[in-house]
């Protein structure tokens, strides 16, 4: 399988580990990436709050490039990235929108290839498939999975899951061996718009999601996202600081735990480079 | 030549003012066919129909001419004037002069010579007119009501006492709908089963009403006065004739693990059961699903214990057919699925309130059924997790109501009042409990609705808080439930025992396959239509079938009741004759032309054309032909414009009418 792949800032950068762990995962599962050529900006982060043409202009930039290229498929790892270019798919089904906005990126916006998150990447693959090729099942992890905010909102534009009360990821980690929780923070904000600004929220956010999960008698979180994890595994320490408790929760994301099912190491996969390392 | 009489209103100034009625009536008199024409200040007063007739007896005319309102003013009045003069009615047209000449210009000149237009055509078409006479339908002096809930027992109840026989048809195994599985009734507290149960026994032993529990109508054939309806009687496995309602099959039945329906899943009983005590029938019925006996041939306990011998193993559907001549459909309500997969996904939002997901976050009607003396805790009310009394208890309104982005944009009107009173049985369950609401408005129309609302804050201290619920978690054995407080600008986090949500009210299920059988329209939403919304509230637009209560639109027991006496009326006044008179102007097939196309059959949106042939006297056949059922047609012309032969017209509105309007034009 060979499928267009849009990195967006994250992963080449703070989250690089993130990347590292999918290349690994989707090697052995025979998914080549094939990364689309200058891509630029998706605006999640500030252009949809500054201007509503900028903020279709840049994801519809990157949509016609992964679509002048012949990809079917565009698989966007960051739900943020991924939104956005949902976005646009939905825009340009106005007619008009979509010729101003191929006007204004220079290049044919078609909107027609299929956009992918993370789990719905590992759907493509299959259930049957990842279960066949389990090395090592993952008996001893009991997750609780983690949505964030972005994976099934809004739901008029990515059309995911139930957003309230998603279940496809556990589906997944089930597939590989673990098992999961029922827990209440599933799809509820980790305050990753508030990392700089607003330390208080995050924190506080972040102790709530990592409590109820541990609560909840996970193990681990799994997640799909390089913001919530940022929030989730690199503030736990302070979390744990500043509300006088020991957590020690690992925050996988969710191609780490296929990637340790299909036998890889966790330096493979970049899980030795996580701040919370000791599960 | 004809013989039309011309007679121009001036309906005081408001024609006058913009019309030259007496230019008018000179210019009109040289028309070709006209006798006389004349003016009058107020043509539809006593002194003015006087002139009408006795200028048709004086000058021995043919036609009339009214030159005046719009037709659904006055039409009937000079109808019955000619007719009282003796000339056929139907030999009577308006010209509207008024809402749509004077009214509408400011020139003097323009606006009579455009009146003198109108009343041109009018003259053609009356030239045109041909004598019609009054259909007359004979009338099968029953009616049959579908559903018997509240709004279908009252209206059952209203027809029989009339002395007219009543054919209910209700699918669950008893009558009694909704309003028998709840507790008390806004704004009195009236116990709501002390109420219903003697009525429900009434129809029971109504020796005029004919009641087929656990059934519904399969099929409807005929037209207004003469309906034939198929009624599907389901395989109760219990002949209600032998089985004297003992209980012996109920007690002995081994499964007693079964969710009950009337108790909307609160409580459970047998494989073979009766809904609830006072059900009327009170007979029993098997849950096929669920029966040992019917699965894998095991058990037959039931069978064994009856001394009646009731208990029929083999039993199956049956159809029955009746013959009635009006139809009242009571079919009622249902509540929203809350976070429930759905064909459209407005009707499947709210997954955030964790229905389904946490036992103690309920809907209102099993709220009802945990309040209810006859509930599955027998009045006490304990939350279905754990049998806990809560302590504190989240009421949420508006659920699926009010609400485009993922419910439905209607008010579902009656949830701010139950709500008020299920804060109002918890406190005097719990005395020591706190009931929370959420609430987008208070909307409290109705007699000493407010004051009701006012006595749940004021006297039984519910809290309430303006704005809506955001999510619902659970923790440490508490819901977790987190809200705005809009007034005072804060959020709210209350730990709640018990959340009970006020669901919106839908049409009940199968509305829409029942309205396309019946023939009549429905919303969006599958509420059924009424003909007009302020004058014909109760009646279709389908001749001899009338509507009551939910299935209309979301209302409360008094409106639902009122609605069915208002429809029990029509029916009355409708069964008081052994035939109906209906307006003549329908459409008529030329059957010697007819192509036997059936365009029109498929097309007709009131099926009231069937396929026929032509025989001589003899009975040998000579061609296929459409043929109009006067009882059906509603005179729309739809037929007549798609015939490609032009063998369908409409009497009264002819094609030849119509061009010679045209033609007068040029």
């Amino acid at each position: 399988m060979n499928i267009g792949y849009y990195p967006g800032c994250a992963l080449h950068g703070s989250s690089n580990d993130y990347e590292q762990s999918l290349r690994a995962c989707l090697g052995v599962l025979d998914v080549q990436l094939g990364e689309i050529k200058d891509w630029i900006c998706c605006g999640a982060t500030a252009a949809h709050s500054l201007n509503h043409k900028l903020s279709l202009a840049l994801p519809a930039r990157n949509l016609a490039v992964a679509e002048r290229d012949g990809f079917k498929e565009l698989f966007a790892p960051c739900p943020l990235c991924s939104m956005q270019l949902l976005k646009v798919k939905k825009a340009v089904g106005d007619e008009r929108v979509r010729k101003e906005l191929s006007e204004i990126v220079e290049a044919e916006v078609r909107g027609e290839s299929e956009v992918l998150n993370l789990i719905q990447l590992f759907e493509k693959v299959g259930a049957e498939r990842l279960k066949s090729a389990v090395k090592a099942p993952l008996g001893s992890i009991t997750g609780a999975c983690y949505y964030g905010c972005l994976l099934t909102r809004p739901p008029d534009v990515v059309h995911f899951d139930d957003f309230e009360q998603p279940s496809s990821m556990e589906a997944i980690v089930a597939a590989l061996g673990a098992k999961t929780v029922e827990w209440n923070y599933k799809t509820e904000c980790c305050g990753a718009g508030m990392t700089m600004s607003n330390e208080d929220v995050v924190l506080e956010l972040a102790n709530k999601i990592l409590s109820n999960a541990a609560e909840h008698g996970a193990n681990c979180l799994v997640v799909a996202c390089p913001m919530c994890h940022v929030n989730l595994d690199m503030k736990q320490a302070a979390v744990e600081r500043r509300f006088g408790k020991k957590l020690g929760m690992v925050v996988y994301y969710l191609s780490d735990l296929v990637g340790l099912a299909l036998g890889l190491s966790a330096e493979q996969l970049g899980i030795n480079r996580h701040f919370v390392t000791q599960a | 030549m004809s013989r039309i009489g011309v007679f121009t209103c001036w309906c005081g100034e408001n024609i006058a003012r913009t019309v030259d009625v007496d230019e008018v009536a000179k210019r009109v008199a040289e028309l070709p066919g006209v006798r006389c024409s004349l003016n009058y200040k107020y043509m539809c007063s006593d002194p003015g129909q006087a002139i009408v007739r006795e200028k048709i007896a004086s000058e021995k005319l043919d036609g009339v001419v009214v030159a005046s309102c719009s037709p659904h003013m006055h039409l009937k009045t000079f109808r019955k004037a000619a007719q009282a003069a003796g000339l056929n009615p139907y030999l009577v047209e308006m010209a509207n002069i008024r809402e749509q000449c004077s009214w509408v210009h400011h020139d003097r000149a323009q606006a009579t010579a455009k009146a003198i237009e109108i009343i041109r055509l009018s003259v053609e078409k009356a030239r045109n007119d041909a004598a019609l006479q009054p259909i007359r339908v004979p009338v099968t002096r029953r009616a049959l009501v579908i559903g018997g809930g509240v709004a279908g027992i009252q209206a059952a109840l209203d027809i029989a006492d009339a002395g007219h026989e009543v054919v209910m048809v209700e699918r669950e195994p008893s009558i009694g709908g909704k309003m028998a599985g709840l507790s008390e009734t806004f704004p009195t507290l009236d116990c709501s089963q002390c109420i219903l149960t003697p009525r429900m026994v009434e129809v029971g032993q109504h020796p005029r009403i004919k009641l087929y529990s656990y059934s519904e109508v399969e099929k409807v054939e005929g037209f207004i006065g003469n309906f034939k309806i198929t009624i599907r009687q389901k395989a109760r496995y219990v002949d209600i004739s032998k089985c004297t309602g003992c209980g012996e099959c109920w007690n002995i039945c081994p499964l007693k693990r079964n969710l009950s329906e009337f108790d909307y899943g609160m409580g459970m009983r047998p494989a073979i059961y009766i809904p609830f005590p006072q059900a009327v029938p009170a007979r029993p019925v098997i849950d096929k699903s669920q029966c040992a006996k019917l699965i894998r041939n095991g058990c037959g306990l039931c069978e064994k214990k009856c001394k009646a011998e009731a208990i029929n193993f083999k039993d199956e559907d049956r159809l029955v057919e009746e013959a009635v001549g009006a139809v009242v459909v009571a079919t009622g309500y249902k509540l929203y699925s809350i976070a429930k997969s759905q064909p459209k996904a407005t009707l499947a939002g709210y997954g955030e309130y964790g229905y389904g997901k946490y036992k103690d976050v309920i809907d209102s009607l099993q709220f009802e059924r945990l309040v209810s003396a006859s509930g599955p805790t027998g009045g006490v009310l304990k939350r279905p997790s754990d049998g806990a009394i809560p302590k504190s208890v989240v009421f949420i309104s508006c659920v699926g109501s009010r609400d485009n982005a993922k419910g439905l944009p209607y008010c579902s009107k009656i949830c701010c009042m139950y709500t008020a009173k299920h804060t109002m049985l918890y406190k005097h369950k719990v005395h020591d409990g706190q009931a929370h609401v959420f609430y987008m408005d208070i909307r409290a129309g109705g007699k000493g609705y407010e004051e009701f609302v006012r006595r749940a804050i004021e006297q039984d201290g519910a809290r309430y808080y303006r704005g809506r619920v955001s999510k619902i978690t659970q923790e440490g054995g508490k819901l977790v439930v987190r809200g705005a407080d809009t007034l005072a600008g804060m959020p709210v986090t209350i730990e709640a025992d018990m959340v009970v949500l006020a669901a919106a009210m839908r049409p009940a299920d199968g509305i829409e396959e029942l309205a396309q059988k019946l023939n009549i329209g429905y919303d969006e939403f599958g509420f059924l239509l009424e003909s007009h919304p302020k004058l014909r509230p109760v009646e279709t637009n389908t001749g001899g079938i009338f509507i009551a209560g939910a299935c209309h639109s979301p209302k409360d027991i008094p409106e639902a009741v009122a609605q069915a006496s208002a429809a029990a009326s029509k029916v009355q006044v409708m069964l008081a004759a052994d035939e109906l008179t209906r307006e003549p102007e329908i459409a008529a097939i030329n059957e010697q032309t007819c192509a036997a196309c059936f365009t029109c059959v498929r097309t007709c949106p009131y099926h009231a054309i069937e396929r026929a042939e032509v025989r001589t006297p003899r009975g040998a056949f000579i061609k296929n032909t459409a043929r109009v059922n006067p009882g059906l047609c509603m005179g729309c012309g739809t037929c007549v414009s798609v015939c490609p032969s032009k063998s369908a017209d409409l009497l009264g509105f002819t094609d030849q009418q119509v061009y010679a309007e045209v033609e007068s034009l040029a």
